[in-house]
This record gives C-alpha cells, structure tokens and sequence, in this order.
C-alpha cells in the first residue's frame, strides 16, 4: 500500500493527538516573547521589576523553583533539608552544572548570591534577615544559619526573587555597576547573544544545559512593544508567540481568534490585590465612619465587570484570594449599600450642603495601565451618590510615587498591593507601623498604625508551625478589615495569551517569567 | 566658495550661545519634575527599601546638590562625554549612538517622501486648480493632515499586516534571521515602508498644499508670461520656471520640519516599536534618566541648528538674490 500525503498527515494527527504531552517534544525553531515595558537590566538580583525578572530568569536560575500550588521542587538545589528548630537550611546542590563562559557552579555561588540579595534585594533585605551565616562545608551544599524561623523563607528562592550570579564575575566589583547585568552569564536553558535596546533581545539554546535534551528551542527573542494596539496586532499577524501585558479589553477577542489561545495559570507566585488607600492625615478620612461609608458605596462587582471586564475576585481581605494558603473569607466586606454609607456620612457629621455634596475629595490613581483610572472613574460618580465629591487627579509614575510616599500629599488613591507568595513579604511593609516610612515606595503610605497587627505581623514573621501562623495571619486579615486604611477591592486575574504552536511554556507558578527550558514549538 | 565658509564659521559661533542656553534651561527645567530616577526605578521594582533607594540615589549621584550636578555635567561636556546613564548603566553616548540611526533613516526616508509627493501632489493640484482632480486631492490632504498620526499607524497596522499580511507589523528587521547583503535590504525596506509613511502623511498634505498655494501664486507673473510666449511647453515652463520658485517656501518649511518630525518620531516609533530616538527620549522622561534626556536636546538642537544652515545654504542656491550674510 502506498501512504498518499493526505493519509499521512491524518496519521500524524491522531498519534500527536493521542498521544500529546507524551509525544518527544519537537527540537528546533524560534520563540518570540513578548515584554513590556522594555527592562532596565537583565539580571534582577537588585529590583522586583516584572519585566526584569522575566527575562532575568531565562539565563540566571534560583535554587528551587515552585508548582502551581507553591510546593517547592529543585532547580540548582536537588535536595533541602530544614532542620528542627528551623535555624538552619541545608541544600544538596545539583552537580555538573556549568556556567555559560565554562566556569563550574558551586556552593561559593550560592554563598555569594545569598549575601548578595541580602544586601541588594529589594525584598531580599527582609527574607534573609534572620540569616546570620552562610556556610559551604563543601562544592555542592549550602547551608543558612538562621537567628530566628523565617516560615517564608524556602518559598523566595525562585530565580526571579533570589537569581543564583556567578560569583567569578561579581565579587569585588560594584554590583549594580557590573557589565554582566546588561550581557548576562548564567546556569539557566538559554544564553545571552544580544540586545539591541528599544527593539529586543536575542538568546539562543545553551547546549550545555543540566536538564538535557532541553531547551527544545533554538532560539528565544524577546520582543518590546511599547504600544498596546501593536502588542495587539503582533500576535494576531504571529510575530509574536507568548505575551502577558495585553489590554484586557482585547483578551476576549484574542481567545476567540483560531491561531491564539489564553493561558489564566502561571501567576500563583505573585498575586496581588488592588484597593483604595486613604490618607489616615486627612481631616475627614482620619474618621472611621467616613471611611466605612466609602466602602460600603463601592460596588466590588461593578469594580470588577467594569474597570477589569470580570478578569478576577472580589477581594475583601488584603490577602488576595488567588493566594489561597493564606486567604481569610470571612472579614468584613462591606456589602454595598447606599442607605448605610449615607446614615454614617450623617453620623460623621458631614451633612449635605445646599449643593449636595457633603465632602470634596481628590483621587489620584495608579499611572500604570488603564486599570486604574477606570477604578477612578467608577469611583467618581459612585461616591457622588452618597454625597462626596470627587476630583480625579493624573500624573505620570515618577509624580505619583513622589506624591504619595515623599509628599504624602493626597487624600485616597486606587492601586495594587503585590502580596506575592506570602504576606510577611509582600504586605508586612503596607500595614506595620514601621512601613510608614517617606520616600519609601509601595509602603504604609495610609500611616496606618495598631500595635495588635504590628504585633501580629512580627509573630507570623518567625512563627515555625503552621497553623499557628494561619491563625495570626486570619487575626491580621479581621483587624485590618475593620480598621480599614484602605478598601480592599479585586484580585485581578493576570494571563498569558499565547499562539497556539507554542507547547509548555507554563508549568509553574511563575510562569513565562520562569526559565522556558521546558517550552517547545509544533510548527 | 568663500562665501559659504564664511557663513558656516559664523553660524558655528552662533550656535555656540544657542547650545549654552539648551543646556543650562534643560537641566535645571527638568528638575522641576516631580520625582527623580530612583522614584521610577523603585517603581517599576514594585518594592524597595530605604537602603535601596538610598543606595540608587548613590549610585545615580542625586544625592548631590543640584549645583554640584550641573558642574559634573558640563566637566563632562567639556571632555565630549554626555555622561553615563545609570538606568541603563551605559555610557549615554553609546545608547544614543544606537537608536540615532534608526531615527535618521526613518526621518530621511519620511521627509524624502513628504517632498516627493507632496511636491508632486502639489504641482498637480495646482495644474487643474479648481477642477476634479484637485478637489479630490485636497480632500486626501485635508484627511491626511487631521488625522493622528498613531492613528493612520495602527490602520496601517490592521490593513497590511494582520488583514493582508504584507507587511510586518514593527520591529526595524526581522529578528534573528541573520539576512546579508539584498535580502537584508529588503527586510529592512519591508520594515520601513509603513512607519516611514504613518510619518510622512501629515506632511505630504502640508507641502502639497504649499506647493499648490506658490504655484498659483507665481503663475500671472511676468517671467512666466514670458517663458510661455517664448513658446515654451507647458510641462517646461511649469518644472523650469514656476516649480523652481515655489520650492522656497517649501525648503523654509522642511527645515524647520526637521524639529516637528523628529517630535512625531516618538508616535510612530512608539507604535512599529522602531528602536529610535524619539521613544528613548520619551522612556527618559518618564524614567527621570535626565543624563539621557540631555544628550538628546543637545543632540537634537545640534540637529536643528545644522539644518537650518543647510537651507540657508540650499536657499542662496535655488535664488541668487539671497544673499548669504
């Protein structure tokens, strides 16, 4: 019998369809990702910048790297032990691993890397700063020496929070300064080439790599494309193959079209949740019916369908519910009811005036996608009802941030609140008395202050059993609830549209930001 | 010969005074806004700390006094350095270095298109003034002069590369496929076609409309007259004698063009995501990178100063009568 071409084909197709991710993965061919906006530096051992630790981690791996659920599987580290008093932390380290330039990656390394972010990181600062020792009995294991429990600590290892460096080419030169952050050499599936700033950057397959046959791919270049309507347009047209920074009014499009598909996991590492915060300073708002009656006018669904077309939760709790370890339901939401924000305006002694307005108030919303200002204007007309008149205020990112925490000179603003993996990292900073700190971004800009939740954050801090810390963290979500220095408003649900020949490229919770060693194209 | 070296060394004088006042209005205007680079860095990070940013403003240099910083600026002016950029952690020269061919090449080819149709555009308006084919014309200006050019970009976009797919929908070449030699230039012609053309509309609709509006204009007056009665074709009388002298205006308004594209680059860049000049100097603002910023003004006033003595120079040699002073 002779196959015909038709024949052959369907053939192909029932095996790869039966068979699907079982299948070999195809070898060869060129990815092209997305990133917005274009990276300062790629190597993301000194910021928390999304773009920066996505491309980041392509080439500089961490010692573990996290499932969908945030359970820890190995990357450079093969094995960790914690031991009984949680002091101390031992990690086998993967052996034959090389850098990019030939050089052998070993226990020094880590060492330096840890110390490293210890000292650079943004958050690293906090994570490791129980860590009092870094030792290396040996090539391939690493051991931290802890004055007190840091229950989050084995979760910060990811490439993208705590990247592994060559130490050969950091020590005893000024980090931030060093060339390798604009060339990098690292452990990870691709290798540097180039990067041409404004347009992209190239990497190509490290033949080398510890986890062979992969990286499956030849080549990965990553894009930037600083208009919204062109991101659009690359991926309809294929230029594009993954991209996450895409305007959510266009997803539904997107997800219908044949050649695309869209991807809601890959985001477990860093949820956040966007809220309203007040300036407890302020007259008015230094009253808690006040701010009570404005998050009881606030229709979370409303906020929800329409500022963030239903891509998301409702979020009552700072911590977000796509954080669901730590997520406490059952806080105070503030169910939406006009009759009671009016009664408490009332209350408060704001009465309307021959205008109908009880109180005037400026918003200055988030300058970062267009979110935000749609959250401003629902917020307008919203608090009109119960009285309180609202003028919105814009300003470009540098503006805002010195606005709100060096100037402190705002009244409410609307933004997001990155809980990532788990709230002593990511919101200790937003709500204990020590995070109202000027000048300082992304803290307690509220000047938010009780001693009961500082104490509580500092206990679920070092707190070794589990459920213990549940329980204080529950307490903080209740106490913060009704204290409200903020409205707590949705989790939004971040997403990858990705075009259909690409297979893999999400298997865990970071994502397109992880390294791609696993990624492979059909086509 | 003389002549013309005379003027250049004058107007490099002039130009002298004219780069000082760029220089020193610019750094200390750009101070005025709100926040610093340590604030947008620490914004894009999404978290930092007080030593961080500390640390940043170290490294940056904010920490000076603003004085301090503008001495450190101009020593580093004298020595031909525009600085280094901390952002990007490179030399500012070299970053700029990068993106000003791709700006120069998509301002050549935009401009050159400008002139040529609307040049074209313009004689043949002003050929069959009040007929069809001129009111027809003027109403394909009139749309091309109002309408945005991001806009006309994204249309442009939606038509030819995701609709037709003819074109490539941004970028300056296609990445990673190593081309040499004709078809390298034909990606890069390919590339070009569509940011070069969202820029060139508005002002093939100016020129044309300019072209048009001096034809008329010279067209009773007695050397045409002249020209035609000494039984001269219609087309040479037209290219020869009116076209030669309506070309001045035309000439005057392209010089000082130059400015205006190199503004309209920063759309059109932004929309082919075209590494050029214009978005770098856009991403500088909003990342307070002023070194960056800085050597683009001077640049660009450089920029604008030489072409303005090249249409002085091309003006004396379109009209005798204009004396190069």
């Amino acid at each position: 019998m002779t196959l015909t071409r038709r024949q052959t084909v369907v053939g192909l197709g029932m095996v790869s369809a039966a068979g699907a991710r079982a299948a070999t993965p195809r070898q060869g061919g060129t990815l092209t990702l997305m990133i917005e906006p274009e990276p300062t530096s790629l190597v993301c051992f000194n910021t928390t910048g999304g773009p920066i630790i996505a491309v980041s981690s392509k080439v500089t791996e961490g010692l573990l790297t996290y499932d969908f659920d945030l359970t820890p599987r190995p990357e450079l580290a093969t094995e960790w032990q914690i031991s009984e008093d949680n002091l101390r932390y031992t990690f086998r380290l993967r052996p034959g691993v090389k850098w990019h330039d030939g050089g052998e990656f070993t226990s020094a390394d880590v060492a330096f890397s840890i110390a490293l972010a210890k000292q650079s990181h943004p958050r690293g600062r906090n994570t490791f700063s129980n860590v009092t020792e870094i030792s290396t009995p040996d090539k391939l294991t690493a051991v931290l020496v802890l004055s007190h429990p840091a229950p989050y600590l084995l979760y910060a290892l990811a490439g993208g929070e705590t990247p592994i460096v060559p130490r050969h080419i950091y020590e005893g030169t000024q980090a931030d300064a060093n060339p390798n952050n604009n060339a990098p050499i690292g452990t990870g599936p691709y290798r540097f080439r180039e990067w041409v700033r404004g347009s992209h950057a190239v990497y190509v397959r490290n033949p080398d790599y510890w986890d062979k046959p992969r990286p499956y791919i030849d080549t990965l270049v990553v894009r930037f494309i600083p208009d919204a309507s062109a991101r659009v347009a690359a991926l309809e047209t294929g230029d594009v193959d993954l991209a996450a920074e895409i305007p959510l009014s266009e997803l539904a499009r997107l997800g219908s079209l044949p050649t695309l598909g869209i991807e809601y996991r890959g985001f477990e590492y860093t949820p956040g949740t966007t809220r309203i915060e007040f300036n407890l300073d302020h007259p008015a708002l230094r009253d808690l019916r006040v701010r009570q009656a404005i998050a009881y006018a606030i229709n979370r669904k409303v906020v929800l369908q329409t500022a963030w077309y239903g891509y998301g939760l409702e979020a009552p709790s700072p911590v977000s519910p796509l954080l669901p370890k730590f997520y406490d339901a059952s806080v105070e939401s503030y169910p939406f009811d006009l009759a009671k924000a009016e009664r408490l305006l009332d209350e408060a002694g704001y009465k309307r005036g021959p205008d109908g307005v009880r109180l005037r108030l400026t918003h200055d919303y988030f300058p970062y996608g267009d979110g935000y200002r749609r959250v401003a204007d629902y917020l307008k007309p919203a608090l009109a009802k119960i009285g309180i008149a609202v003028t919105i205020r814009s300003q470009d990112f540098a503006a805002w941030l010195k606005r709100i925490y060096t100037d402190r000179d705002f009244e409410f603003t609307n933004h997001v609140m990155t809980n990532v993996f788990d709230p002593t990292v990511g919101l200790q900073r937003y709500f204990h008395s020590a995070g109202y700190r000027k000048s300082v971004p992304f803290t307690n800009a509220a000047h938010y202050s009780n001693p009961e939740v500082d104490r509580l954050l500092e206990a679920a801090a070092v707190e070794a059993d589990p459920q213990r810390r549940h329980d204080q963290l529950d307490a903080f979500q209740q106490i913060v609830s009704r204290d409200l220095p903020g409205v707590n408003l949705v989790s939004v649900r971040q997403s990858t549209v990705y075009n259909r020949r690409v297979v893999d490229f999400t298997t865990g919770a970071t994502g397109i930001s992880g390294n791609l060693a696993g990624v492979y194209l059909t086509s | 010969m003389a002549r013309v070296l005379r003027t250049l060394r004058r107007t490099a004088w002039q130009a002298i005074p004219t780069v000082i006042a760029v220089v020193v209005i610019d750094f200390f205007l750009l101070r005025l806004a709100p926040g610093d680079a340590a604030d947008a860095l620490a914004a894009e990070s999404g978290s930092a700390t007080e030593e961080t940013m500390a640390a940043l403003r170290a490294h940056f240099g904010l920490d000076q006094p603003a004085f301090v910083q503008f001495l450190s600026y101009i020593g580093n002016l004298l020595h031909f350095s525009l600085g280094f950029s901390p952002l990007y952690n490179m030399p500012v020269s070299r970053l700029i270095g990068e993106r000003l061919p791709g700006t120069l090449l998509l301002m050549a080819t935009a401009l050159s298109l400008a002139l040529l149709i609307g040049i074209t555009a313009g004689v043949v308006m002003s050929m069959f003034a009040g007929r069809l084919t001129d009111r027809v014309l003027s109403v394909i200006a009139l749309l091309f002069y109002s309408v945005p050019g991001f806009w006309i970009g994204l249309m442009l976009i939606v038509l030819f590369s995701v609709r037709l797919g003819w074109l490539p929908s941004g970028g300056a070449e296609t990445i990673g496929a190593g081309l040499t030699g004709w078809p390298w230039l034909l990606d890069r012609a390919r590339h070009l076609i569509l940011p070069a053309v969202s820029l060139a509309l508005f002002f093939i609709a100016i020129y044309a409309r300019l072209v048009r509006a001096s034809m008329l204009e010279v067209r009773d007056q007695d050397y045409v007259r002249t020209a035609t009665a000494k039984g001269l074709s219609r087309t040479a009388v037209t290219l020869r004698h009116m076209l030669w002298n309506a070309l001045l205006p035309v000439t005057t308004v392209a010089g000082m063009h130059v400015g205006a594209i190199l503004g309209g680059a920063v759309v059109v860049e932004t929309v082919f995501s075209w590494p050029g000049l214009g978005r770098l100097a856009f991403e500088a603002v909003l990342k307070r990178d002023f070194s960056v910023l800085l050597g683009i003004l001077l640049l660009s006033s450089l920029l604008v100063i030489a072409v303005n003595v090249l249409v002085d120079l091309l003006q004396a040699w379109l009209d005798p009568r204009i004396a190069l002073r």
